[in-house]
This record gives C-alpha cells, sequence and structure tokens, in this order.
C-alpha cells in the first residue's frame, strides 16, 4: 500500500473540501483497501468520511425510505421495517459476503465499489478498464467462468453489489452532493455500460459525494425478494442474483422488475422477462418463462455458459419466493 | 508495507501490563487526534502520511503507539503492540481469521486502518480472558477439541463469544450464521458449534434456567 494522509472529517462541507487532487473517499474501507492492497489504486489522501453523522441513519416517511450512505449492511439487513416493506433489499443486504463484512461496509460504499474481474484487480496486468492505453479484455480469450455472460463484448467485469440488485428494481435514487450542490440520479441511471464509458462505471463525478439513498414507499401489493447463488455456502461474491418486485392485482400481476446481478458488467433489469410476467398469473409455468426470457440474449464466453442455467433457475424460483409461492431456496447462499 | 513499523511497546512489556504507561507518557502530549471532553473531533483532522502517535483503547487499556495511516489495526496490534493472538491470513477480508470486536461488534482488524480505530473500543482474543482464566468459549474449545492447526480459532473465538452476548440462547443456525464468515481450512465447524451451544447450555443451567431447545436436531 502507498503512503498516504488520513483527513477524519465530521460533516459533509469538510468531506467536500477534502476532495480533488486524487483524493478518495472511505467509508466502510473493505474495497478500498482491497484496491489500495493490491495497487490498483495509490490515493495521496483519504477523506475518512465515516465518522459523518449526518451520513447515518435509516428513516421511513410516508413518501418512502431515507437511508443514510452510512448505513451498514447489517443494519439495513436488520431493520424490520426494511424486512416488512423493502424485503428484497433486507434480503440482498443480508446475504453479501461475510458477517465482519456486513458489520463495516456501508451501503454507499457497496454500490460504489469496483467491479470484479481478477485480471482488472491484479497490478500484473494492463486493460482497458484501467484506462492504461491497453486495447486487451484479457477475460474473452482468458479465464472467465464469473464473468459477464451478457452485454460483454467490450469488457466482461460484473459489479457485484447485492444491494445495487434491489435498489434498481425498487426504483431507488441516489443524492449526490457536490460544491455545486445536490442532484438526484435514479439507480437506472447510475451505473455505465463499458460501452458508454468502460473507465467509470458510475455517473458519479469527482468531487461528488453520495449523501442520501431514497427509496420511493412500494405501491400496495407490492412484493418483492433477492437471492444470491454462489460457488460456496458463505464468504462468497455473487455468480448469479436476481431481486424480483412485483405488483400484485390479487393472482394477477400488475407490474414486474426482475433485474440481474452479475450477468452483465453492471446491474440490468431484463425488459423480455418482465413482459412474460405482466398481465399474467404468478405460477411455475410463468416464472420458468420468466428465467427463460432473461436469457434470450446471453451470450457467455468459452468457460461461463453454467450462468445462463444459473439465472434460469435464480429468477424462476425467485419469482415465485417474491410471489410467496416458493420457501427461501436452501442451495442459495449465506 | 514497505517499513517496518515502529516498535513503542514491547511484547513483555505489554503483557505484564509495565510498558503502557512508559509509552504512553512519552507522547502524551502529540496525540494525533484532539478531542474535547466529550470526545468529540474539532474540525477535519490530517494524519500522517509519516507515522503519527495515536491512542487505541483496547482490552481496557489506552494505549498509545506510533503508526503510518497505511498500517492496518491487525498490522498495529501484531506489529506494534505485540498482541499476536490476532492472526492475518488472508489480509483481504475473505477469511475472518483477524476478527476483533469494534465498539462490542466482530469485525476484520485486517480491513481496519489503525488510524480510523481511534475513539472506538477495540476487544482481541486477548481481552476475553481474564488473567489466566479463560473465556467460557475458550474453555469449551478446548473440551470439544474444536480446532486443529488452531489458525483460525481466535477469530472463530471472537465470532462465537459475540453471539452469546447477544443471544445467550443460539439455536445451531444462529452459530452457523455467526462464524459463516470465518475459514477454517481442517473443518473443526462441527465442534465449534458444540461447544458454542455447550457454554449458551451451561450458562443457562447455572443461571437456573431450563434450555430445552440446544438447536442440535437441525
Ligand atoms: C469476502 C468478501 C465477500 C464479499 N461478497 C459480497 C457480496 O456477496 N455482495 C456484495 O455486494 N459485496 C460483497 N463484498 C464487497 C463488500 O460488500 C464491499 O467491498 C463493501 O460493501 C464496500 O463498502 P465500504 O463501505 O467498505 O466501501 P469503501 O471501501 O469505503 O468504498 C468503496 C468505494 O466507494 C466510494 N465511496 C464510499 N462511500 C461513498 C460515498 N458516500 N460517496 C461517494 N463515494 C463513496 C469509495 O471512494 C470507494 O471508491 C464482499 C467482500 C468480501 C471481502
Amino acid at each position: 500500500m502507498n503512503k498516504f494522509a488520513f483527513v477524519d472529517c465530521k460533516t459533509v462541507d469538510q468531506v467536500l473540501g477534502q476532495l480533488g487532487d486524487g483524493a478518495m473517499v472511505k467509508a466502510g474501507g473493505i474495497d478500498l483497501l482491497d484496491l489500495m492492497k493490491e495497487d490498483i489504486v495509490s490515493p495521496p489522501r483519504l477523506v475518512n468520511i465515516r465518522n459523518v453523522d449526518s451520513l447515518r441513519g435509516i428513516t421511513i416517511s410516508t413518501d418512502g425510505l431515507h437511508l443514510g450512505p452510512l448505513s451498514t449492511l447489517s443494519e439495513i439487513a436488520s431493520h424490520p421495517e426494511i424486512q416488512r416493506s423493502y424485503s428484497a433489499l433486507a434480503d440482498a443486504a443480508g446475504h453479501a459476503a461475510t458477517p465482519q463484512v456486513r458489520n463495516m461496509a456501508t451501503l454507499g460504499g457497496n454500490i460504489m465499489q469496483r467491479p470484479r474481474c481478477w485480471y482488472f484487480r491484479s497490478s500484473d496486468f494492463d486493460c482497458k478498464k484501467k484506462g492504461e492505453g491497453s486495447d486487451e479484455c484479457h477475460a474473452h480469450n482468458g479465464e472467465n467462468q464469473y464473468h459477464a455472460i451478457m452485454n460483454n463484448s467490450s469488457c466482461a467485469m460484473v459489479h457485484p453489489s447485492s444491494t445495487a440488485v434491489p435498489l434498481l428494481g425498487l426504483g431507488a435514487q441516489v443524492e449526490l452532493t457536490s460544491k455545486r450542490g445536490k442532484r438526484m440520479v435514479a439507480m437506472s441511471e447510475f451505473y455505465v455500460p463499458p460501452e458508454k464509458s468502460v473507465v467509470n462505471e458510475t455517473v458519479v463525478r469527482p468531487g461528488e459525494l453520495i449523501t442520501s439513498i431514497f427509496v420511493p414507499a412500494p405501491e400496495p401489493g407490492t412484493r418483492s425478494a433477492y437471492q444470491k447463488y454462489g460457488e460456496k455456502e458463505s464468504f462468497d461474491w455473487p455468480i448469479a442474483d436476481a431481486g424480483i418486485v412485483l405488483v400484485m392485482d390479487g393472482a394477477r400481476c400488475r407490474k414486474a422488475s426482475v433485474v440481474l446481478g452479475v450477468a452483465a458488467p453492471t446491474p440490468i433489469r431484463s425488459k423480455e422477462a418482465e413482459a412474460v410476467l405482466v398481465g399474467k398469473t404468478i405460477d411455475e409455468g410463468t416464472a420458468r418463462a420468466a428465467g427463460k426470457a432473461a436469457m434470450l440474449h446471453a451470450t457467455p464466453l468459452s468457460q461461463n455458459g453454467y450462468k445462463t442455467q444459473l439465472f434460469e433457475t435464480a429468477i424462476y424460483r425467485t419469482v415465485l419466493l417474491a410471489a410467496g409461492q416458493m420457501q427461501r431456496d436452501q442451495s442459495a447462499v449465506g | 508495507m514497505a517499513d517496518t513499523p515502529k516498535i513503542e511497546i514491547s511484547r513483555r512489556g505489554f503483557l505484564k501490563g509495565a510498558g503502557i504507561t512508559a509509552a504512553t507518557g512519552v507522547i502524551e502530549s502529540a496525540n494525533a487526534f484532539a478531542r474535547d471532553a466529550k470526545g468529540a473531533l474539532h474540525g477535519a483532522q490530517t494524519i500522517g502520511p509519516d507515522a503519527q502517535p495515536i491512542k487505541l483503547h483496547i482490552n481496557g487499556h489506552e494505549l498509545a503507539v506510533s503508526v503510518e495511516p497505511r498500517y492496518t489495526l491487525a498490522e498495529t496490534l501484531r506489529d506494534n503492540l505485540g498482541l499476536t493472538g490476532t492472526k492475518v491470513v488472508c489480509d483481504r477480508g475473505s477469511c475472518s481469521a483477524c476478527t476483533v470486536w469494534i465498539d462490542k461488534v466482530p469485525a476484520l482488524a485486517c480491513m481496519t486502518l489503525a488510524v480510523d480505530a481511534v475513539g472506538r473500543e477495540i476487544t482481541t482474543i486477548e481481552g476475553l480472558s481474564h488473567g489466566d482464566t479463560m473465556h467460557s468459549v475458550q474453555v469449551a474449545f478446548v473440551k470439544h477439541d474444536a480446532m486443529q492447526c488452531g489458525f483460525c480459532t481466535p477469530g472463530m473465538v471472537m465470532s462465537c463469544a459475540a453471539l452469546l452476548e447477544r443471544n445467550p440462547n443460539p439455536k445451531l443456525d444462529d452459530v452457523k450464521h455467526a462464524v459463516s464468515g470465518n475459514l477454517c481450512r481442517c473443518g473443526t465447524y462441527p465442534k465449534v458449534f458444540a461447544a458454542t451451544l455447550d457454554v449458551a447450555q451451561q450458562r443457562a443451567q447455572a443461571s437456573g434456567l431450563v434450555n430445552l431447545d440446544t438447536g442440535t436436531e437441525a
């Protein structure tokens, strides 16, 4: 790890005043220290936001759920009202990583963590994602068993944020604050796919800080669920995860969000799967058809064709879980 | 990391409780994070990049140590303070061998910067026992032979002891969940579960409660 100065801030203004000149924000530090230990980033200054009280706290009001970006994954997972009304978010936070990581990792840091790709995360490889003049994506012809199976022609990374999956499905918005003011960005606009910019995976600009995450109150009849599949039963990254939000009119599905986590370089909604569900009665047949539809445009690489089957199953079982027709899958990790 | 951290307190000195006051005295006036009477910091405080003195609250003692901001709590505990009970294996947050409690909550010492632990209450495996009297979870680990190579054991004990603090009557699934981040390559998990459930049962019996549900059937 490089030498750096550590600046401990107490207010958002102090934080904003410290950004610039390559300084990086540190929240829980889980992803940032990992990248620094691997020499992927070497900031001269870490701006510690963990002691900024105004970035903490979870409040529920009639309009929805307001989450301070310093809310830890443990706090989100164990919050009774989030478990009740925003179940997919509680599920996702509670099944990410390990108990220790969840106690430290923050929601802001979780959605801002850098993608998983062992070539990107190794200082032994230059690649186009690192923006160092290389035009290569080593995953295309290399070891790619965990890489993206959709939208992967430019860069085959995956973004592993478990919480981003339900946040996208629930229509969340991210508040970004800079010295110039505040702006709200819909979760659907938050991530930038590699075809648009291979280097930046979010719209967050230098000098901007996530100061709040807002999830609108669910419409009556909303049911949601999230399940994550990995190689190991615990302490593992997802290799397929699905977030499902259904708005039910009795047995009929009126609206659906089907979100896939590590299928593409950034979390995506499957319009094809949603079209299968909307207007139908949710049952085994429609749930399976939704899984199949989501994988219609999959373009797996040499070693990750298995993920297509895994996603079909993840979507099918999570649709039924959200609809209350199936128990939580024992083979889903965490 | 390139440089060896500066040793402020020798292991023996620490263990005897001798070196602590001396070392604290030397750098008292230069504490990098000045706090007021209520413990609040004023303004953005910069420390480093060079080594600076900080005070850490560890196992009920205030310990002074001089570190660069890039040193992790795990390195500082082991290399500067001689508290080598905390193990470092993966150094990336994946194995939890370095589990300590930060403000009573299990956390990763390898992914915590020492400077970021200022003002927090750190408990390490050394802080669980009272002198030569082991913590009940440690006793149960010995009784149930819940370790093989022993390298994951301190972290495992910290996770199990924390579980019993917040849930005195855990079921098997609760114990599994509590150690779901602690990697044991020897495969001692069944004995770790048995040891932890045993402590819960003994405590319940000792306090006169009847504990019918040990959860061992699950
Ligand atoms: C073994 C293991 C397994 C894991 N499994 C999973 C998993 O299954 N699912 C999952 O989602 N994650 C998983 N993770 C990743 C982990 O959850 C993330 O590293 C963590 O959530 C990052 O949060 P943090 O607060 O520690 O962020 P930090 O490391 O502090 O920050 C991460 C990034 O976000 C930026 N940032 C942080 N806060 C803000 C803010 N408020 N505004 C702007 N920028 C900000 C930082 O500058 C940095 O670039 C796993 C990690 C480990 C070690």
